[in-house]
């Protein structure tokens, strides 16, 4: 009869400091997030005032910087536009990767080449956009649908791979009962697949909204920058990032304070865009 | 109704084979496949137009020169990007630094240690910290971060000077920052891949480790790590594609200063900074525009390898033990 051994001391410290370190370092991880939304909440509710919303940017360094009326209406009417070209597109190929595709040569490329996209700095999105619609003069120079032109290109990745993902996760045994009743593939597909992968979809697609609606670069050199409330997008428009990009870079306190309340804006919207996409992720009667 | 055929509420029948419903099945497929074939096009579109728009920065300084060439010199139209090219290292270099470490440690921690209840709304913590707009964390690096760690900075700088890149003056915006700022925006993904990869490892090599008398901290260096390795490193290099394209934060943080900088403290430039910041001024002049693009294709290029061999590994991570993909329908 043997008995176990006791845990030496030494690996007894050595297992008790390592844990500790990770439970520290995660800690540390997370320290960030605090303390931006600390600062994001203290200094930006300070500029949330009456007008902040109501008003545009007046381009005054001195004065009166005026509100972010302009970025907000710019951001929302870029990213709507933004989510009608890749949402579709996104989920189209999506489809094709799992419907059609499967392991074939073509759709491996296809994926991987997807997966190169989601690398693709976003900066070099908006490069490619300005060489191709706006050097070319395609409609006038900068203009809010080329932004959203950017802004679809780096949503295009996100929505493709989740939802290749939940449309993995339709059992074939659906897909199998609906064409044993004689369904011919589209049916099935409108009416099988889609329905029940909805909320997943929801769920990327929301992800990808929420990434578009913070970037900047793309839009720097696509839609520009206006002070002006612009619905049209034909025409130059404003959007949060660029309005906080560009005050952040003055030297001048009002204008630094008005980043801070864009910031805040941005992130709210962000932030329950996220929450949205958990919710309706719960929803979910799959995985 | 016939008897056998099924409807949807109001529909036509499930099994409807009219000759407009057959013709449907390869309209469907053909605009399936023309989209994914679309992504490719594209791709091969987006690589051409800016090798085209590039060519004569590379035409007047050459490949190696425009790379190599320690001179970015805006006002005499000279452009050697290697100010921005060692700017781009050296801050990626800090971002990994700091920030695979953490990355591995929460997911570790998540994925072992922490008590169940804790598990999920750890992963949601981290998963916020990628939700906060690029932009965002450069307003914070900028006027919060940078001058508080103002003091912090010099003393390292004063107390490591005796490694490479370290001492001298601390500016405020400075190359450190720029690496910290991108360190914390790599940390979720890294940190969430490296969960996917050690959740595949097997429960028996763990419950083996943990049988024989390790204890928890011996079972992940036994069982977790090496099982997990390639697919952190996997995880790792695809934070480092992160940290290279990462434009808006560092411009604003980094000072926009080119040249290669003096230490880790002074102010410099990256490839993708050099893009956002210089783009007004260089829309009117054409070498100075081919140059940014000639920066963006070498940018691409850059992300594009990194990113083909973290791919390779974080493949090859989970091949095997992956949730087992459904076939998709046959025929």
């Amino acid at each position: 009869m043997t008995t176990l051994a006791p845990v030496s001391g030494r690996r007894r410290t050595v297992d008790r400091v390592s844990r500790g370190l990770t439970l520290a370092l995660t800690v540390v991880a997370v320290l960030p997030l605090i303390f931006i939304i600390y600062y994001l909440i203290k200094e930006g509710i300070g500029a949330w005032s009456g007008d902040f919303f109501t008003t545009d940017p007046t381009g005054r360094f001195l004065g009166d910087p005026g509100g972010i009326k302009s970025a907000i209406v710019g951001t929302i009417l870029m990213v709507a536009l933004a989510s009608a070209i890749a949402i579709p597109f996104g989920i189209g190929v999506a489809l094709y990767l799992v419907e059609y595709g499967k392991g074939g040569r073509f759709a491996n490329l296809v994926r991987y080449f997807v997966d190169v996209m989601t690398g693709v700095p976003s900066v070099v999105f908006g490069l490619f956009v300005y060489i191709v619609l706006v050097v070319t003069k395609i409609g006038g120079t900068f203009a809010g649908w080329k932004g959203s032109v950017a802004l679809a290109l780096l949503m295009l990745p996100v929505v493709t791979r989740t939802s290749e993902v939940v449309l993995n996760l339709v059992p074939d045994s659906l897909r199998e009962a609906a064409l044993a009743l004689g369904a011919p593939r589209w049916r099935v597909v409108f009416r099988i697949v889609l329905p029940t992968a909805l909320p997943g979809l929801v769920t990327g697609s929301l992800l990808a909204i929420a990434r578009a609606a913070g970037e900047t670069a793309p839009l720097l050199f696509t839609a520009a920058f206006v002070f002006g409330t612009q619905f049209d997008l034909s025409q130059r428009m404003n959007s949060l990032p660029l309005q906080i990009f560009n005050d952040v870079s003055q030297a001048q306190d009002r204008l630094v304070q008005r980043a801070w309340g864009a910031a805040l804006t941005l992130v709210a919207l962000v932030l329950l865009l996220s929450l949205a996409a958990r919710l309706v992720q719960r929803r979910s009667r799959l995985a | 109704m016939e008897a056998g055929t099924l409807r949807a509420r109001g529909g036509p029948a499930i099994g409807d084979r009219s000759s407009r419903s057959r013709a449907l099945d390869p309209l469907l497929r053909w605009v399936l496949t023309g989209l994914a074939a679309l992504i490719l096009l594209l791709i091969g579109f987006f690589f051409v137009r800016l090798f085209i728009e590039a060519k004569p920065a590379f035409d007047k300084f050459g490949y190696i020169g425009f790379v190599f060439d320690n001179n970015w010199d805006v006002s005499k139209e000279i452009f050697g990007a290697w100010p921005l090219v060692v700017g781009t290292l050296i801050t990626s270099a800090i971002a990994l630094v700091i920030g695979v470490p953490v990355a591995i440690a929460t997911a570790l921690y998540i994925s072992e240690l922490c008590p169940r209840g804790a598990r999920q709304p750890l992963t949601i913590l981290i998963e916020l910290l990628a939700a906060v707009p690029s932009v965002v964390y450069g307003l914070w690096g900028i006027i919060v971060l940078a001058p508080k760690l103002h003091g912090v900075e010099q003393w390292l700088s004063d107390t490591f000077s005796f490694l490479p890149l370290v001492g001298g003056p601390v500016s405020i915006p400075n190359c450190f920052v720029a690496g910290l700022i991108m360190a914390i925006m790599i940390l979720p993904i890294v940190s969430a891949i490296s969960r996917e990869v050690m959740a595949t490892v097997p429960a028996q090599d763990k419950e083996a480790a943990l049988a024989l008398g390790a204890t928890r901290w011996e079972m992940i260096r036994i069982a977790v790590l090496p099982y997990s390795r390639s697919g952190i490193s996997g995880a790792a290099m695809l934070g480092l594609g992160r940290a290279i394209g990462e434009t808006i934060a560092v411009t604003i943080v980094i000072g926009n200063a080119p040249n290669v900088p003096d230490s880790i403290f002074s102010q410099g430039y990256t490839l993708a900074a050099v893009i956002a910041n210089e783009f007004n001024e260089a829309a009117s002049d054409p070498t100075h525009r081919a140059a940014l693009i000639a920066a963006g294709l070498v940018l691409f290029v850059l992300t594009l390898i990194i990113n083909a061999i973290a791919r390779y590994y974080v493949n090859r991570a989970s091949r095997g033990n992956k949730r087992t993909v459904p076939t998709g329908m046959a025929g």
